[in-house]
Parts: structure tokens; C-alpha cells; sequence
């Protein structure tokens, strides 16, 4: 058996480098060429446009398949007859333009960092969980933990979504043309949530930092989350948002309710145990 | 006089940022010290980005949206989630006063650093990779 001494990554000098005080200019020149795709990323051309029957394959199947097509330069990939089976689309890190026809499981398009995204059904839980960019459209609507622990991105459901929306969301922006269920922007740490209907229970609970956009009513707000004020920015960015979004809707934003953190909650000082030794 | 004046000017810039009575407490800030919430205005977009968001097929900036110019170590740096780390941005740079053309020049260095062949992940990669 190899020890772990003898893995390559000791040749390459990676367990001797010093890392504390190292910048990015150790890695990089700020003023070298135009480069806008990742080091391994597939240079994939949106005209070229190509198709897979999902009907009769696994998950591992299609996302290997939807690889190997991005490796061949395929820019539009169409998958037909999804059948909402589970995980499909996932892991992709390259720009593309996917197009499902039709609905998807659980975990669907999860992982993602760039692609464009239309799904012409339903999907089921944690659509788009951890997504990094990218943007994904879906035209009805969706499971609970929609978004969840996004990281950056648009997210978009033209329906209504379940309870948990966002939950652990550090990102990224989260648009439902419907209502929302219980629990929307649970521990949400950063990024915004526009929400066009109504919203249920506890919106925000324990929200550490972020923006929710609520049109309709708020069954209640959870612990720490607070109504702020809209300002001109929030108005001509919610504008342009839903543009994005491809939302069809005749909405009077300067009337959305907006809700923030109240930072009752914020407890991260080095001296809070001395003092709480001190109190005790 | 001089001395004196100058005395003046850095006290003044070592308590800028600690304004709640808990900060003064604490003698230290609480949270971030630039508004992670403010949204870009896209009057001030750089060509740079405009370029990149074309290249990636998106409608406006996207998950660039979340990011900002902050601080490390007192220095302007850039947050990449990618390494969960800090970049610091060059020295030479000049930055401007406005939040958010310091937050689009960010945005722009930030691309640079993640698409760069030398960006630590494409090192580790090479080492550890298991499969294409």
C-alpha cells in the first residue's frame, strides 16, 4: 500500500509552501489577457445545438453524456423525456444552454457554475441546491428547499414554491412568481429573494444577512427578521430583475414590503467566552 | 504642529469604523465593514464585465452581483469563494472613492484571479484529481 508521503501532490511542493501572508499577486498579473472561462472549462458554441433521450437512461448516464457533448463544443443541449427523474443536470461548470422538456426530481441542476437553464415543467426537492452562476428558469412550480445553500446565480420558478426556500442561501438571487411556503429564507446569510405573491409562516427565520422582497402578504415574520425601508436602487434593480426573469407580471414595486436582518442574532466577537466566563 | 495634526488624523482613523457602544465595548468591529447587501448600479458597468457577461450568455452580472470590494488586514481585497480566501488587490491600483466602481474593479479582479492557469484550485487539481 502507497503511504500518503509517496502522493504526487509532495513532489509538486505543496505540503512545504508557506501560505500565510501570500497574495494573489504570487498567482496571478492583474493585467494579462482577456480570459473568461475557467483553466478546464469546454469552449462550447451556443449555435451548436444537439439532443438526449432521457427516457431509457440513469442520471449518471445523461450528465455523463452531457459532458462528453460539451467536450465536442455542443453550446445547446436539449433533453427530452426527463420522466422527473432524480439529479439530472448536475455538476455542470461550464457556460451551456440546457433545455429540459419536461419535469425533474429531486436535486435537479444541483452544483452548477454557469449555465443557462429552462425547464418547461415542474421540479421536485432542493432545485438548484448549491448553485454558484448561472441562471434557471422554471415555468411551473416547485418542491420545498428550492435554492437551497445558493451561492450565486439567478434562480427563478414562474409558479409557486414549498416551505424552506433559500435555506443556508450565502447568495445569489431567488425570484417566484407565486406564493412561498413556510420557512422562506431560513438562516439566509446573504443574496436576495423576491417573492411575488404571498408568503407562509416564520419568513426569515433566523436570518443572518440578505434582502426578501415580499408582493403579497407575510403570514408572519421569523426570529430577527425585520420590514426595512425600499430606497430608489432596490426599486430600478427589482425592475431590471424581472426582466431577467422572464416574468410577465404588472407589479407596483415601490408597494413590495422588504425584509431584512435585525442583527439581534449577530454573536461573533472574540471576547463574548471571556465575558460569559466572567458573568458566570 | 505638524506632528501633532498627523497624531490627530490617524486616531481618528483607527475608531472610524467602531461606532456602537458594544463595538467601543469590545474594541473591535462587529460584522462587515462595507454594505454586503448594496446592489450594483449598472450605470458604472466596466467594458471588462460587459465583455464576460456577453462570453457567458447571462443577462446582467449574476452571481457578481454578491460580490464587493472589502478589507483584509486593513488592506482592499476581494472575497473568492472558490479558495475561501482573500485576494488582496495590487498595490498600484488606484482605487476610486465610490463604493461601487471599487466594487465593479473588484468583480474585474476577481475573473482575472479565478480564470487565471494559475490559480491555486488549478494546482490542486493537477494533484488530486481522481477523474476527467
Amino acid at each position: 500500500m502507497a503511504s500518503v508521503k509517496e502522493h504526487k501532490s509532495h513532489d509538486m511542493g505543496l505540503h512545504q509552501e508557506v501560505l500565510t501572508g501570500r497574495t494573489q499577486q504570487v498567482f496571478f498579473n492583474p493585467e494579462e489577457s482577456e480570459n473568461f472561462l475557467y483553466n478546464d472549462a469546454y469552449d462550447v458554441d451556443f449555435n451548436k445545438r444537439t439532443s438526449i433521450d432521457v427516457e431509457k437512461l440513469n442520471c449518471i448516464e445523461v450528465n455523463s453524456k452531457i459532458k462528453d457533448l460539451m467536450k465536442q463544443g455542443y453550446g445547446t443541449i436539449v433533453l427530452k423525456n426527463p420522466g422527473a427523474k432524480h439529479s439530472l443536470g448536475v455538476g455542470i461548470l461550464n457556460k451551456l444552454n440546457l433545455i429540459i422538456e419536461g419535469s425533474l426530481g429531486y436535486f435537479g441542476v444541483g452544483s452548477i457554475d454557469g449555465p443557462v437553464v429552462r425547464i418547461s415543467g415542474r421540479v421536485g426537492w432542493s432545485c438548484a441546491e448549491n448553485m454558484m452562476a448561472g441562471k434557471v428558469v422554471i415555468e411551473k412550480n416547485a418542491g420545498s428547499c428550492f435554492g437551497a445553500a445558493i451561492r450565486g446565480g439567478d434562480l427563478i420558478c414562474k409558479g409557486s414554491v414549498g416551505a424552506r426556500s433559500g435555506i443556508d442561501m450565502k447568495g445569489g438571487t431567488i425570484m417566484i412568481g407565486g406564493n412561498a411556503g413556510a420557512f422562506t429564507g431560513f438562516m439566509m446569510q446573504r443574496g436576495r429573494i423576491v417573492i411575488l405573491g404571498d408568503v407562509g409562516p416564520n419568513l426569515g427565520d433566523s436570518l443572518y444577512d440578505g434582502t426578501i422582497f415580499v408582493g403579497g402578504k407575510i403570514e408572519s415574520l421569523g426570529a430577527d427578521a425585520v420590514e426595512a425601508e425600499m430606497t430608489d436602487l432596490d426599486v430600478d434593480w427589482l425592475k431590471r430583475k424581472l426582466k431577467v426573469a422572464e416574468i410577465d407580471k404588472k407589479i407596483n414595486f415601490s408597494k413590495m414590503t422588504k425584509i431584512v436582518s435585525g442583527k439581534k442574532l449577530w454573536n461573533y466577537d472574540n471576547l463574548e467566552p471571556t465575558e460569559r466566563k466572567g458573568a458566570i | 504642529m505638524a506632528k501633532k495634526k498627523k497624531n490627530k488624523t490617524s486616531s481618528k482613523k483607527k475608531d472610524s469604523g467602531i461606532k456602537t457602544t458594544r463595538e467601543k465595548m469590545i474594541g473591535q468591529h462587529i460584522g462587515y465593514r462595507y454594505d454586503v447587501n448594496l446592489l450594483p448600479d449598472y450605470t458604472r458597468l466596466t467594458p471588462f464585465l460587459k465583455k464576460y457577461i456577453e462570453t457567458m450568455g447571462w443577462d446582467d452580472l449574476n452571481w457578481l452581483e454578491d460580490v464587493h470590494m472589502g478589507y483584509e488586514n486593513d488592506k482592499p481585497a476581494v472575497f473568492d469563494r472558490n479558495i475561501n480566501g482573500w485576494v488582496t488587490a495590487p498595490k498600484n491600483l488606484k482605487l476610486p472613492k465610490n463604493q461601487q466602481d471599487r466594487d465593479m474593479i473588484a468583480r474585474e479582479l476577481l475573473i482575472k484571479f479565478q480564470m487565471s492557469p494559475n490559480h491555486p484550485l488549478v494546482v490542486l487539481k493537477k494533484a488530486y484529481k481522481k477523474f476527467d
